[in-house]
């Protein structure tokens, strides 16, 4: 494994494992509440962030963080309070977010669209030392949330409405769930890239789903895939000269596609052995009932 | 139905009333600008069975919601177990069961883990130690679900569904039970399989108030029904008698969701 070698693949792997484990474990919250394409949204809103930073002269890294947390924020005050037409202002929001990226990066000295590509589309082998420490300290947020609080996130994302009868603070965990969305997003950013961040929160859970019954299972399943794809994308990308967060998400696309065909089968074989463990007297198959017999049909 | 509209709180026959659980004192709430309670007084006393029945529109949904909170409402005075709802925080003492065909969300989930999302109001930052785990168990075979505990919801039936969420509602050992249609597209085994069980609640204690579309199986349990129409109280007292066409002795009640292998019901003269 000559890759380790270099400090630089160091810090691409570490970084690619902390967002293999960081995005399932947040994405799945967003699929259970039916919200899959937040972290698109975020991933838009984001790039105001990298531009300020540009602008600014600050860690855009740091600075999308700030700017995606607000996003996130104000994306579910919309989901609270405007009721009629919350699509439309998500757009807005969306693609303002967009917008002033590619406006704050072209006013800033010297910036261009280029610098934006590598936020864009991740650019792993440029992941610095003070990136690292950013993206070691959200991950350690985004974990320590996903995990401690999973049975309160599992609860408001399954049926918000028992959740509050139950007396949890829905509203706070609502925004924690956001917040620590908008976290991943940008610890995700240098590896896959903004416009692909979305892929890595979704397609590992969606694939996980495929084989798993319980929601500790399809988090641990999924958390698994998660990190797979991310350090098979980046050992790929360093040896075949190809871009890693596009080789990760195609990487992960193909596993959903390999465990929904492997999934079909497996859920054959399980029905059958539940129709071999199935008690005598209790049919599989549709019976007429004894009770009726042919008196009851009514000759004409 | 009724001309009896006298103040009845039949069920607790005891000289002395037992204190209310639920209050409501004109209440009136809109969804938008539309008027959907008008004025409702409603009081549940503690181990009372409770029906609110109405057509589709009546209110009978929004009034509950208004008692747990999820709907705003613009006048009067909600009270449970006497304390103000907004400031009411004993949420473990409710158990809430929703209007809902589904348990299932976005993500796979086994039963025991729906189930548990009702324990939480009982846990400290929801750290489950082993009454809670045993608690969970318990509801589960309340409702005759305690060997599909590890199977996912996605694998159930509508009135297994059905009888998850109640279960949910039941893992908090609650002493009032909020139920918002919970016979709605259930099979007969699974109406019986709630009835008793929530006969046994009833018989421990509990107090419970529900929206239903009809009495159905739930018809002897139930102490006082409440009808509303048009978001006003029309009828507060025993629970209306079955007439017209349904009181007929062959009056034949046909479910098409009857459980497999149960033998046709045969009440009717014809059969």
């Amino acid at each position: 494994m000559d890759l380790l070698n270099y400090a630089f693949m160091q810090r691409a792997l570490l970084a690619a494992v902390l967002v293999g484990i960081t995005a399932p474990a947040v994405g799945i919250y967003l699929v259970q509440r039916r919200q899959a394409l937040m972290g698109d949204g975020i991933g838009h809103v984001a790039m105001t962030g990298v531009g300020l930073g540009f602008l600014l002269s600050t860690s855009p890294v740091w600075m999308a963080t700030l700017v995606s947390v607000l996003g996130a924020v104000l994306m579910e005050l919309i989901r609270w309070y405007g009721r009629t037409r919350g699509d439309i202002a998500l757009a807005m929001l969306f693609y303002g977010g967009m917008a002033g990226g590619v406006m704050f990066i072209n006013l800033a000295p010297g910036g261009s669209n280029a610098n934006l590509t590598s936020y864009l589309f991740g650019s792993l082998s440029t992941v610095s030392q003070s990136d690292v420490v950013a993206i070691c300290l959200l991950a350690a947020f985004v974990v320590l949330v996903t995990l401690g609080l999973r049975r309160q996130l599992f609860a408001v994302s399954q049926d918000e409405e028992f959740a509050r009868v139950t007396g949890l603070p829905v509203r706070a965990l609502n925004l924690l769930t956001a917040v620590t969305a908008a976290v991943t997003v940008t610890v995700a950013m240098r590896v896959v890239g903004l416009l692909l961040v979305s892929a890595l929160m979704v397609v590992p859970v969606a694939a996980a789903q495929q084989l798993s019954r319980s929601f500790a299972a399809t988090f641990a399943i999924a958390v698994a895939i998660g990190v797979s794809v991310t350090i098979g994308g980046t050992v790929t990308s360093y040896y075949q000269d190809v871009p890693p967060g596009a080789t990760i998400v195609l990487l992960t696309i193909a596993a959903f596609i390999v465990l929904t065909a492997l999934a079909t089968p497996l859920a054959r074989r399980r029905a059958r052995a539940l129709a071999a463990a199935r008690p005598v007297g209790d049919p599989a198959e549709c019976a007429i009932p004894a009770s009726r017999g042919a008196g009851d049909e009514v000759g004409v | 139905m009724g001309d009896d509209t006298s103040d009845v709180t039949s069920g607790v026959t005891s000289g002395v009333r037992a204190e209310p659980v639920v209050a409501m004192r004109r209440v009136t709430a809109e969804l938008g600008s539309r008027p959907v309670l008008r004025g409702i007084d409603l009081t549940v006393r503690r181990g009372e069975v409770v029906a609110l029945l109405g057509a589709n529109g009546s209110g009978k949904s929004t009034a509950v919601r208004s008692v747990i909170g999820q709907v705003p409402v613009s006048a009067g005075e909600i009270e449970l177990f006497g304390t103000p709802r907004h400031r009411f925080r004993d949420w473990a003492r409710v158990g809430y069961v929703p209007q809902r065909t589904t348990a299932a969300g976005g993500v796979p989930a086994t039963v025991t883990e729906i189930v548990s999302s009702g324990r939480l109001s009982r846990t400290r930052f929801g750290v489950f130690r082993r009454a809670d785990r045993a608690a969970v168990h318990r509801a589960l075979e309340l409702v005759g679900m305690a060997d599909r505990a590890k199977d996912s919801v996605n694998a159930l039936s509508g009135g297994q569904h059905q009888r998850v969420l109640i279960a949910r509602a039941l893992a908090a050992d609650p002493e009032l039970l909020i139920m918002d249609e919970p016979m709605a597209g259930v099979d007969l085994a699974s109406q019986e399989v709630l009835a008793r069980t929530l006969q046994e609640q009833v018989a421990q204690g509990a107090t419970v108030l529900l929206v239903l579309h009809e009495l159905g199986p739930l018809e002897p349990l139930i102490d006082r029904a409440v009808v509303l129409r048009d978001g006003c109280v029309l009828h507060d007292g025993p629970p209306p008698k079955a007439v017209g066409q349904h009181a007929l002795p062959g009056h034949d009640h046909v479910h098409p969701h009857d459980a497999t292998g149960a033998d046709p019901i045969r009440t009717g003269l014809l059969s």
